[in-house]
């Protein structure tokens, strides 16, 4: 029990583990910071405005001129509302939404936690991401954001179910939990072909569970004002607002593990694939992000009663089914993966 | 190992001051969510047992989904938080009861020869990747020897779900519904009506 040893069993592992946490959050942070941007800049292209174009060389450092000023605003806490929920929501989704990063391999061994149920936990914690939505929306002890504190719960409950659905589909074609396995068992195929449906259905429910148009109903501007976070300010809200971007990268990055071959290049052919594979991650999740802002850009809401039919009239059995034809499949073609 | 001992001394730490918090806080939803916090951290002790997918499970079904629809009943719910106090000594002497006999159980389980041989300082190690998988093992054994039994307890929930929509499907009369196949089905032709008005006088 010297100090050698602690050395080596606390310190050492410790400071690796944290550069390691660093190098992967720093990034997505300020890829949080650029999200916003393209956002803007890809809306007003849509809708033939110019964006923002003002600070810095095309506008690029519009978000880093928000935040600050969002940081220097007071921060006000409502007289009536219960004021340690309504302080640790924003910090529960801001954590949430990193803590998912922790499983994401962004290349071969590229990866902080190599965990056996690493999708498991992604799931796990996606789903736990609704109760900094409603502890705000409880807190904050008003009606707009309560109204949308509990179509936020409804509308999670709901989508969770067909996402699992979607889970299990890729997993029986997997046969492992691991996200690294995904990956690889996606090397003759991307899941999204033969599993086109369930790609789709994963997508839109990403969208759902992620409060993003055309299911933004929780944050609903022109019915709920700013639902849930209707009576945050300053480093509070800018705490909800990364921790939204956050996790709308986070399910990117999922559906890009799920669906199309993680860090895998399209084609094993030779200009390809000397291409390393954390850019070809990047790439597709940059490309599923295009395609949020795009629905957003594009599509109008949802009422709230169509939102529900969607999860569960439709979603539900649609998966469901599904999940059945692929064990059906496997079987009778006899491709279960050796693993299983 | 350090790091180890002081995980697990945190995770059951703020596992049993959050369920003690959970009967004890004043207010209901403050319990439901140190209740989650519980729940949390039983998975956090799991984990440290290397049971990772029991630990996800608990943490996806029970916290993710029953805690929260859980949560949502005691937000909406109009409680009176005086008259919630007033039984509590009435209760007392049934709650102890059942505390007691818990910690009677374990005390034998704990205490007998044959469970501190093989003690849990065997199953103590941090989880091993690259092992043979625990969710394997637990498919290995509940879709074969426990496969009955799985698909009992899959019929009870069925019923269970059966039983709860019966008791809460009625016909509230008047309800405006949206037929949506007939909504989908609009187009220009059967949504518009071409009318010729004569100027300067409106339909």
């Amino acid at each position: 029990m010297n100090s050698f040893s602690y050395l080596n069993d606390l310190i050492i592992p410790g400071v690796i583990i944290i550069a390691q946490i660093m190098a992967v959050l720093m990034p997505v942070l300020i890829s949080v910071a650029f999200l916003v941007y393209a956002e803007r800049k890809v809306l007003a292209l849509i809708q033939l405005r110019r964006g923002p174009n003002v600070v810095g060389p095309f506008g690029i450092l519009q978000s880093f001129a928000d935040a600050l000023k969002l940081l220097t605003k007071e921060n006000i806490v409502p007289a009536n509302s219960n004021k340690i929920v309504f302080l640790l929501a924003p910090i529960i989704t801001m954590v949430l939404s990193l803590a998912g990063w922790a499983v994401i391999p962004f290349a071969p061994n590229w990866v902080i936690a190599d965990i056996n149920v690493g999708i498991m936990y992604l799931f796990a914690v996606s789903s736990l991401g609704v109760y900094g939505i409603i502890m705000a929306g409880w807190a904050s002890n008003s009606q707009y954001p309560f109204l949308g504190a509990l179509r936020s719960a409804a509308q999670m409950v709901s989508y969770e179910v067909s996402i699992g659905f979607v889970i299990i589909t890729v997993l029986l074609c997997v046969g492992s939990l691991n996200l690294s396995k995904i990956v690889e068992a996606q090397e003759t195929v991307w899941f999204a072909i033969p599993l086109l449906p369930m790609f789709v259905v994963f997508f839109i429910s990403a969208l759902a569970e992620t409060n993003r148009l055309p299911f933004d109903l929780p944050e609903d501007e022109s019915t709920l004002v700013a639902g849930f976070f209707t009576e945050y300010s300053s480093a509070s809200f800018v705490l909800f607002f990364l921790g939204e971007y956050a996790s709308m990268i986070l399910m990117s990055s999922m559906t890009v593990i799920l669906f199309m071959g993680g860090w895998l290049p399209p084609f094993d052919i030779f200009p390809l694939n000397v291409v390393p594979g954390v850019i070809w991650f990047v790439i597709k999740v940059i490309f599923i992000l295009f395609l949020f802002i795009w629905v957003r850009g594009t599509f109008p809401r949802y009422r709230y009663d169509q939102l529900m039919r969607l999860g569960w009239k439709i979603f539900l059995p649609l998966s469901l089914l599904w999940v059945v034809l692929t064990a059906g499949f496997l079987i009778v073609f006899d491709m279960v993966p050796n693993s299983l | 190992m350090y790091l180890y001992s002081i995980t697990f001394y945190i995770f059951s730490l703020v596992a049993i001051l959050s369920a003690l918090m959970v009967i004890s806080a004043r207010n209901p939803v403050h319990s439901v969510l140190f209740l989650i916090l519980s729940f949390v951290n039983a998975s956090g002790l799991f984990v440290l047992l290397g049971a990772e997918f029991l630990a996800m499970i608990l943490v996806v079904v029970y916290v993710g989904a029953v805690a929260v629809l859980f949560l949502f009943v005691v937000m909406m719910l109009d409680i009176n938080f005086v008259k919630l106090r007033e039984g509590f000594l009435q209760y007392l002497p049934f709650g102890a009861l059942l505390g007691v006999v818990l910690i009677v159980e374990l005390g034998i389980l704990f205490l007998t020869k044959s469970f501190s041989e093989n003690s849990l300082s065997l199953f103590v190690q941090s989880p091993q990747i690259n092992e043979v998988e625990n969710t394997k093992l637990i498919g290995q054994v509940l879709y074969t020897d426990y496969f009955y039994l799985f698909q009992i307890s899959g019929l009870i929930l069925l019923v269970a779900m059966v039983g709860s929509i019966t008791l809460t499907l009625r016909d509230r009369g008047q309800v405006k519904r949206q037929n949506i196949s007939s909504q989908n089905f609009i187009d220009a032709k059967n949504a518009i009506e071409k009318k010729k008005i004569k100027l300067g006088e409106g339909i």
